[in-house]
């Protein structure tokens, strides 16, 4: 992996240990209406898939098809149509695929169940060595629970069959959710699940003082279990700033520009 | 000569509620609220060790976190390894461990029991893990070519599908103790790594029935669990914690006022510390009904948690009390010396006689006539053309000052 250019946002991950990166991690991207955190998607599809990695990428898109994110990806200097090809980057155009039955008690499970299927067969079908170079990433949970007619249980079940890939295989879970739907006192046990599922959990808001030209929003990653090289296990909760430009974006501490 | 306020010791008759002790009390040593800085990990960890008290239920203790303090699974782990040391040098009234594993892989608990040097692959079986993590629905089973994962055969593993099924799941823990243990007098323990992904698939009655029913069972020695506070409605960990005999809860080490809790922890830097330490709550309930509250500092190191006896120092815990208003509480350098400088009304202004004070043990008609030390009212004169005279009485001769009865005297130590 080249991390020649690795920013705030990779270091927060811990991107920057060669060895294990995000390996066996469940990561959950939360964000909001007034800031997007596809961008995170982006920067880290960018990331996995540089060449003469081993990196590949299982993509399951709800929101988009697959032109966007090419295009998107082109101008980051990530050829996604390339990758496919190459078999590095999977992708899953859940838009195409019909939704359960609504009608059937048993239908949105079994669909569940078949998504999962399909994610096990390809990483079953990896190289044993291989295997803990695969990363999962979920376009996003929200939309899952639309497909599942607002079952939360189910996708909470789906999430977990895909947290015990990490543990059995070393791939990692990448998952968006919008925090602003679970805001309700109901809904919010949803997104705590989430965060007791996650072992890294990046949050995107806008700044508390309202939307500014040069700011974009905050970016919180709150990263479980990093060593402080003395015997501790620390959480390291990292905030700062981010400006998402054309082809690039800048992460910046606050204050540390004029 | 300074009379001060009330003695505090009368706060050690406080029904413990730690939060809003601290609040209201925020000068309150915690010693005197009944909460002793003692080694609550040890005690809990010494009850399941000692199991079930004759005439009694199994030893049963809910380990309960939330997402500002989420270090429950550390202390599971904590109690977990002394079990389980406990149990290998026989010195437990159990002599297996069945494990529930909701949360983790199988392979993690039997890394995690190498790592802290235990032999989990000795010549007898003492534990087994009842695997819900892999397969909780079956939903791998459906699929044509699932392979059951291999595992070192020498440990017993069973992994179980239908965590739907409460009652087939109680079947199964007793099963695969008496696997472990023989169908004879022999005990085990039973530890349950989420009651919250339980509550998930299974309502509150079914879960709260499991543990009872497992609690009542004559080869069960003690049972623990874990569960995660802010998933559930208050009524759902009440029902949890009246089948228990043991409460330990952690808490962020830094105190955030109740109703701004979400909104303090959003500051990162409040967030790391308290994701690096901790305080641990530990609630004893007796057979009599009397309430026993220990508390404990830990501290989360790469080699797992750390306990250490709290402070009992009343600086640190009003300090952080004092952080969240929004105006000082404090006095400076100068504020306090100026404080000291004032005169008191009942104090004696300085006319060069003795000063003379009652303490509240004689009468006034006894001491009229005397001069001495004591009086029903004390004088003081502000100058000595007697321009002003202030008199102080005693509200009541009930309350004597300076009782022997010791104000922690019902407390168990």
């Amino acid at each position: 992996m080249d991390y020649r250019n690795s920013n705030l946002l990779d270091e927060a991950l811990g991107l920057e240990d060669e060895e294990c990166g995000l390996r066996g991690k469940v990561i959950a991207i939360q964000d909001c209406v007034e800031t997007s955190g596809a961008f995170v998607f982006h920067q880290l599809i960018k990331r996995l898939l540089v060449p003469n990695s081993s990196n590949a990428v299982v993509f399951l898109a709800f929101s988009r098809p697959f032109s966007h994110y090419d295009r998107i990806l082109r101008k980051l200097g990530c050829n996604l149509a390339a990758q496919r090809d190459d078999g590095r980057f999977l992708f899953f155009d859940m838009l195409r695929l019909q939704y359960p039955d609504k009608n059937e008690d048993k239908s949105s499970e079994d669909w569940l169940v078949a998504v999962f299927r399909k994610i096990l067969q390809i990483v079953r079908a990896f190289p044993q060595n291989n295997k803990n170079y695969i990363t999962i990433m979920i376009d996003d949970i929200s939309l899952i629970e639309v497909a599942v007619h607002g079952s939360s249980g189910l996708v909470l079940d789906f999430l977990h069959y895909c947290q015990t890939l990490t543990s059995e295989f070393g791939c990692s879970l990448v998952t968006l959710n919008h925090a602003d739907i679970y805001s309700s006192v109901e809904n919010c046990a949803f997104l705590l699940q989430m965060e007791y599922l996650a072992d890294v959990l990046v949050k995107i808001e806008p700044l508390v003082t309202g939307l500014a030209a040069d700011v974009h929003g905050q970016l919180t990653v709150l990263n479980r279990g990093v060593s402080d090289g003395k015997g501790n296990l620390k959480t390291k909760t990292p905030n700062f700033r981010f400006k998402v430009k054309e082809n690039v974006v800048e992460y910046f501490y606050p204050g540390s520009r004029t | 000569m300074f009379i001060g306020p009330r003695n505090l010791h009368s706060c050690g008759r406080t029904t413990p509620q730690i939060t809003e002790s601290k609040v209201c009390i925020p000068n309150c040593r915690l010693s005197e609220l009944g909460i002793r800085a003692a080694m609550a990990a040890e005690t809990i960890c010494r009850t399941l060790r000692d199991g079930v008290l004759e005439g009694e239920l199994a030893a049963a203790l809910t380990i309960k976190d939330s997402s500002t303090s989420p270090h429950g699974f550390q202390v599971f782990s904590y109690v977990l390894s002394r079990l389980s040391s406990s149990i290998l040098a026989s010195k437990s009234q159990s002599r297996a461990i069945v494990i529930v594993s909701f949360t983790r892989n199988p392979c993690f608990y039997l890394e995690f029991l190498k790592r802290r040097e235990l032999d989990v692959v000795s010549s007898h079986q003492w534990i087994g893990i009842l695997d819900c993590y892999t397969d909780p629905l079956g939903w791998r089973d459906r699929l044509d070519n699932f392979k059951e994962i291999s595992r070192d055969s020498s440990v017993l593993v069973h992994v179980y599908k239908e965590v739907k099924d409460i009652d087939k799941l109680h079947l199964s823990i007793l099963e695969l103790g008496k696997r472990l243990v023989g169908q004879g007098k022999m005990r085990f323990t039973v530890a349950i790594d989420s009651a919250s992904e339980m509550l998930r698939h299974a309502s509150v009655s079914k879960v709260a029935g499991l543990v009872s029913n497992l609690r009542s069972h004559e080869q069960i020695s003690s049972i623990f669990w874990l569960l995660h506070l802010d998933l559930h409605e208050v009524g759902v960990a009440s029902s949890l914690e009246y089948v228990s005999s043991m409460v330990a809860s952690t808490e962020p080490s830094s105190q955030v006022d109740v109703n701004r809790e979400r909104a303090d922890l959003e500051s990162p830097s409040l967030r790391e510390q308290n994701f690096g330490e901790g305080k641990l709550h530990v609630r004893f309930k007796r057979r009599n009904g009397r309430v026993r509250i220990l508390t404990e500092e830990f501290h989360i190191e790469q080699s797992g948690i750390h306990f250490v006896s709290l402070s009992s120092d009343t600086g640190n815990l009003s300090q952080s009390l004092l952080l969240k208003v929004q105006f000082s509480l404090q006095l400076s350098e100068k504020e306090r010396a100026e404080r000291a400088k004032v005169l008191l009304p009942f104090e004696h202004q300085g006319n060069g006689k003795p000063i003379q004070i009652y303490d509240g043990r004689r009468s006034l008609p006894e001491n009229r006539d005397e001069e001495t030390l004591t009086s029903t009212n004390i004088s003081a004169r502000k100058d000595d053309n007697r321009s002003g005279e202030i008199i102080y009485y005693r509200d009541s001769d009930d309350e004597m000052p300076d009782s022997d009865e010791d104000p922690d005297d019902d407390l168990d130590i």
